[in-house]
């Protein structure tokens, strides 16, 4: 259950990347995975570095956003008139450029980021004893999207972005500076997936490749939730979470396959998604 | 067959790719050591060639990017690997076949659920089941497939066909069978892209909806295509085992269904030669990069930089760069047609004589009609309560100040949107909530008010896809018949073209006509399909006065025989074509009439004067 919990909180944070970009800049992001395997990295070196993990998970962000801005304005940009293969395209040819820059420098071995001593030990929850650092997490995420939720729904920014998903097209005619809003967003996004690259890091090893199954997961929490949506996400990734959690104590092997299997079940019984808007593609 | 056969050089001219094909690969083996390749290597190549050829059918040319292909050929590889170790037969085409109709029954099932979705849901949906399949493969079917150490121990081919039966044991014996089995499998794919099948594939690439809206069942081809492309990945995934002596998980991998997609740009998609040839590179790269001391270790990011380049500056790839070359260099200039100029050449706007003033309102057989017709958007009604009959034969058209909801009414009546309560009569059976594909099937056809035509084809492309709609139904895989062949066809391409006055620009990419032509084929498009109910959208929106007197002109023509709704902002036009009118405001029908009984209207005339202009403008 609160295994479960934590995985769910962390596929909300990536999702939530993941969808505010697609929906404000309709492109999907297929380099979103690697984006976290990166900011896992950058907090892997920073830790290295300085022993702190909040410097880490700082740093995770902080790198991520720049990485974001840098690959808006470089390719991303270039694509937004384009066809949404091209974008795929190119955001999976990202994927592979990143994943395989970070082998190059840190080599294919299997990393370690400690849980930081604040967040050591084990709490008694009486009815099961469970890592603090899970608890610690769930908060941190907890914290993030409450930051987040104000971002969208309380600043101009927000209010930008969320016509944006409704309206791309009445956006631009409406003056507003699309281009800054775009940059904005797409940084926004990559940092929230550096960032639960960082936080992620304790509880599973850092690895190049640690973002394929990021990547797919946060695919079906916004196929479940539906695209574009903030309670889309957040539901979404508690929902599979928990899939992937129960099923696993159960009967490990059938965990992955059970997630897939309720996103083909979300797929017959409602097509757009539990929150979803019908007629957007 | 007989005259070809007569003709040699025609036959050669058939099967040139074909032939051109089997030429390179005869002498390649000849040249392999010289260039640092081994059998292994071309035999892998090949093996990545014919998994590309299904998926670029999907992709190249349907336009459905799929990134769960590896779900097909790791799902063919173990299904043929496993009846080759298990007792049943030792025949390596009997193992092959099961595996490729394996991977088909998993395509019918993944196609079903993904093709739910378009665009970038399709992408991710394949890329999360293609990880369903690697994670059912690892776990839940380790028994059989040996989870993360594949099945080991896949006999060296057998080719049993009766008394005649070959056993394959060195690589070479492989180049050769890969071979034959590529030169097919291209030949087939060719053909595919050659036929009416492949027409309807690539117009659905181009424009899905307005493929479904003349009449073709748009989910059923797609389905049938990303069956088809899990077919190919099967037999791939199954030579792959018998290449390999053994299954290896990692065919399941999302690596091999990304490497496919990498390949296929970096040969050039669309192409059907273009996964060979970018698998080569791919392959090439590897191989030689590896040997270079330094970088090594960094092929696969060279590869990665170069894809994302090739993506973002020369989307066509090697082999579409290729095509492009030898068009330019060999390709004889197409002559300038003299229809472009005949079209701008000015009409005087002269106001067109009263039809209804020409002939008596029809009488005819009502054939579509409407019983308390309702649309409600929430709490706003735009479409409320219309009852309404229209007559063989008959033009009627449609007006109302904006808002008045004429769209609504008229994509209600097409199909395009379904009533909330009412119902909708053709030749008196209810065709309400049919679709826009049937509706068209039955016999009404609609053009639209923003042009949906087929951009990168010809004219002659875009009507096809009209006519074969009302040849072949809804949905006939015709994938082995030439599609320019058939002369009926290619009658009612003609006809529909010199209807709308584009006989003289049928190879004229549609991309490439003026505004007016376009809007021609947006109505050619609708005719071609041969409707007995042609609803036209606005059909002179856009266009400068002589073109609409033009346009007034054709519509009257093609009249002799269909029955036509109109819907139109140009009092001109409506009065110069229309035998009866319906006036629609806030959604009721306020009056229907003649058009000197409209005119007279006092409630019309409060209607539009109440909006205070006379004309609204469109």
């Amino acid at each position: 259950m609160f295994n479960g919990l934590t995985l769910g909180a962390l596929l909300v944070l990536v999702a939530m990347g993941l969808t505010i970009i697609f929906g404000t800049l309709g492109v999907v992001n297929f380099a979103h995975g690697a984006l976290y395997a990166v900011g896992a990295y950058a907090g892997f070196v920073t830790y290295e570095y300085t022993g702190s993990f909040v410097a880490a998970m700082a740093a995770g962000a902080i790198f991520l956003l720049v990485v974001g801005v840098v690959i808006e304005r470089g390719l991303i940009r270039l694509y937004y008139q384009r066809p949404p293969e091209d974008q795929i395209l190119v955001t999976f040819g990202i994927t592979i450029v990143l994943v395989e820059a970070i082998r190059a420098v840190f080599g294919g071995l299997a990393r370690n980021i400690p849980a930081p001593s604040w967040a050591a030990g084990i709490v008694n929850l009486r009815v099961t004893l469970y890592p603090t650092y899970r608890i610690d997490v769930l908060a941190i995420v907890g914290v993030s999207l409450v930051l987040l939720y104000l971002v969208l729904y309380r600043t101009r920014l927000g209010l930008i972005v969320r016509a944006g998903i409704e309206d791309q097209l009445m956006v631009n005619i409406l003056g507003i500076n699309v281009t800054r809003t775009f940059l904005t967003v797409f940084g926004l996004g990559a940092m929230a997936a550096g960032f639960a690259g960082v936080i992620n890091a304790p509880i599973v090893t850092v690895t190049p490749d640690m973002g394929a199954d990021i990547l797919v997961q946060s695919f079906v929490v916004v196929v479940i939730g539906g695209v574009g949506s903030f309670w889309g996400a957040v539901v979404g990734g508690l929902i599979a979470g928990e899939i992937l959690s129960l099923t696993a104590m159960i009967q490990p092997a059938y965990s992955q396959v059970m997630l897939f299997a309720v996103m083909a079940l979300v797929l017959i019984l409602r097509p757009q998604g539990l929150f979803g808007v019908e007629g957007r593609q | 067959m007989t005259a070809l056969a007569a003709r040699p050089a025609a036959l050669a001219r058939r099967f040139a790719p074909e032939i051109a094909l089997i030429g390179v690969l005869a002498v390649l083996p000849a040249i392999l050591p010289h260039i640092g390749g081994t059998y292994d290597i071309a035999n892998r190549i090949l093996d990545w060639g014919l998994f590309g050829l299904g998926f670029d059918l999907l992709f190249g040319f349907t336009g459905l990017l799929s990134f769960g292909q590896a779900a097909f050929y790791g799902a063919g590889g173990f299904v043929a690997a496993y009846v080759l170790i298990a007792p049943f037969t030792n025949n390596a085409v009997v193992a092959l076949i099961a595996g490729t109709i394996a991977a088909a029954i998993f395509g019918v099932v993944i196609g079903y659920l993904s093709l739910r979705r378009t665009g970038i849901y399709f992408a991710m949906l394949t890329l999360a089941f293609g990880e369903m399949f690697f994670f059912l493969d690892i776990s839940p079917l380790a028994q059989w497939t040996g989870g993360e150490n594949g099945v080991a121990g896949v006999p060296e081919p057998h080719l049993g066909f009766g008394i005649f039966s070959i056993d394959i044991n060195d690589p070479s014996g492989l180049y050769w069978l890969l071979v034959v089995i590529f030169v097919v499998g291209f030949w087939f794919a060719r053909r595919i892209v050659a036929s009416p099948f492949g027409a309807v594939l690539r117009a659905i690439r181009e424009n899905g909806a307005r493929v479904a809206a003349v009449g073709h069942d748009v989910p059923k081809y797609k389905l049938t295509v990303f069956v088809i492309a899990a077919a190919y990945a099967g037999l791939a995934g199954g030579l792959l085992g018998l290449l390999q002596g053994y299954m290896p998980p990692d065919a399941f991998y999302l690596d091999t269904s990304g490497q496919l997609v990498v390949q296929t740009i970096i040969g050039g998609a669309g192409t059907l030669i273009g996964p060979l040839v970018g698998a080569a590179v791919w392959l090439y790269l590897y191989t030689l990069l590896q040997n270079i001391a330094g970088i090594g270790a960094l092929w696969k990011m060279i590869l990665g930089i170069i894809f994302v380049l090739l993506v973002t500056i020369f989307r066509r790839g090697l082999c579409g760069g290729a095509v492009v070359l030898w068009r330019r260099l060999f390709a004889r200039p197409a002559p300038v047609s003299a229809s472009v100029a005949a079209s701008v050449e000015p009409t005087r706007a002269a106001p067109e004589p009263r039809r209804s003033a020409q002939r008596p309102p029809p009488t005819g057989p009502v054939v579509l009609a409407t019983r308390n017709l309702t649309k409600r958007y929430g709490g706003l009604t735009a479409v409320d309560d219309v009852s309404f009959e229209l007559r063989e034969g008959e033009i009627r058209a449609v007006i109302g100040p904006n808002g008045a909801g004429k769209s609504t009414f008229f994509n209600m009546l097409a199909n395009v949107i379904p009533p909330t309560s009412g119902t909708i009569e053709f030749k008196g059976d209810n065709i309400t909530g049919l679709g826009a594909t049937l509706v068209c099937q039955r016999g009404i056809s609609k053009s639209f008010q923003i042009n949906q035509i087929f951009p990168s084809l010809t004219v002659r492309d875009n009507l096809r896809i009209a006519v074969l709609a009302r040849a072949y139904g809804k949905f006939r895989p015709a994938m082995l018949r030439a599609v320019d062949r058939d002369g009926t066809i290619n009658a009612g391409i003609e006809a529909a073209a010199a209807s709308v006055q584009l006989a003289e620009r049928l190879d004229t990419p549609a991309a490439e006509l003026a505004y007016g032509e376009k809007r021609r084929l947006e109505i050619g498009l609708a005719l071609a399909t041969r409707p007995q109910i042609l609803l036209l959208d606005e059909p002179t929106a856009g266009m400068s006065p002589a073109e609409r007197v033009d346009t007034v002109r054709l519509l009257r023509r093609i009249a002799s025989g269909v029955t036509i709704v109109i819907v139109e902002h140009d009092m001109d036009v409506v009065f110069g074509l229309a035998d009866r009118i319906t006036v629609l405001f806030n959604g009721h029908k306020i009056a229907e009439d003649t058009p000197d009984a409209i005119q007279a209207n006092p409630d019309v005339r409060a209607a539009y004067l109440g909006s205070q202009a006379a004309h609204e403008p469109a």
